[in-house]
């Protein structure tokens, strides 16, 4: 049965634009930039992981018909496309910083759980992103 | 016409995640108009149109839905808990809760248990949305 995810999908409004956020912001590298003619074929992946990729897709005829591009892209900027994709990292506090001073939007702040301390982002069009530093092991919720 | 809409749609998503993230601070129409960049009144009207409810019912149910979240997981007292999501007052925050969630904060509190579910989903996913009926059309 299946072994892995190898790829996933993120509905883009502009690849260029795309391409700003997810490797000029978030630090992830190009792993595939092509021109298939039809389309143009553009994955990222997180630098050191290179198992999964993330393809950078934008709506559009005749994949998806332009009436229906467009309710995507107007479901998107609204914040409607849900959980987009989850990030690790070994320090929230430091990637945070870092990508506030690079004008990424939040959505939340550094914000300690059981499961271990994340922030949420949105990326330029709309998609939620969570990154998480996760807990050593699980810890009850902390009684305030 | 499409163009248009997403650059408004992005620009309402803006003030909304504002909201969820600042939410224990004294937010305001104006506030909120200059984040999204538009007229205090064109920011009620869109921001209606395009997420269902006014920027005032979406704090307030945000704001109770982080105090149902304290009261929860929580020993901290309801007048700590009442300034925690940014009401000033206990009578206004108890009466609000007690409007939106059914029952008055200490019984919530009695009858709650956590929920062990990351954050985010929690706050998109507990916030009360049932109609408040008695909000009348248009009103901040």
């Amino acid at each position: 049965m299946l072994n892995a995810i190898n790829i996933s999908h993120i509905w883009v409004l502009d690849q260029d634009q795309a391409l700003d956020f997810y490797v000029g912001k978030l630090g992830l590298e190009v792993s595939n930039d092509m021109d298939l003619g039809f389309m143009r074929w553009l994955t990222v992946r997180v630098p050191g992981d290179p198992t999964r990729d993330i393809l950078l897709e934008k709506p559009g005829p005749p994949a998806v018909d332009e009436a229906s591009a467009q309710q995507v892209r107007e479901l998107i900027t609204k914040g409607a496309s849900g959980f987009t994709v989850g990030f690790t990292t070994s320090d929230c506090q430091k990637t945070y910083e870092t990508l506030k001073a690079r004008g990424v939007e939040f959505t939340q702040e550094p914000t300690e759980h059981f499961y271990g301390t994340d922030v949420g982002i949105r990326d330029p069009f709309g998609n939620h992103i969570r990154i998480v530093q996760l807990a050593a092991r699980p810890v009850p919720t902390p009684a305030g | 016409m499409g163009r248009a809409v997403e650059e408004i749609n992005r620009r309402m998503l803006r003030a909304r995640d504002a909201m969820d993230r600042t939410f224990a601070e004294p937010l305001d129409v104006p506030s909120l108009a200059r984040i999204a960049c538009v007229s205090q009144a064109h920011f009620i009207r869109t921001f209606r149109a395009t997420f269902g409810e006014t920027p005032h019912r979406y704090l307030q149910r945000r704001r109770v839905e982080r105090a149902m979240f304290l009261l929860r997981e929580t020993h901290r007292s309801l007048t700590d808990i009442c300034m925690d999501v940014g009401f000033t007052s206990l009578g206004t925050f108890s009466r609000t809760f007690r409007d939106i969630v059914g029952v008055p904060p200490s019984a919530y509190r009695r009858r709650g248990a956590p929920i062990a579910a990351p954050t985010c989903f929690v706050m998109a996913w507990t916030r009360p949305a049932v109609l408040d009926k008695r909000e009348p059309a248009g009103r901040t």
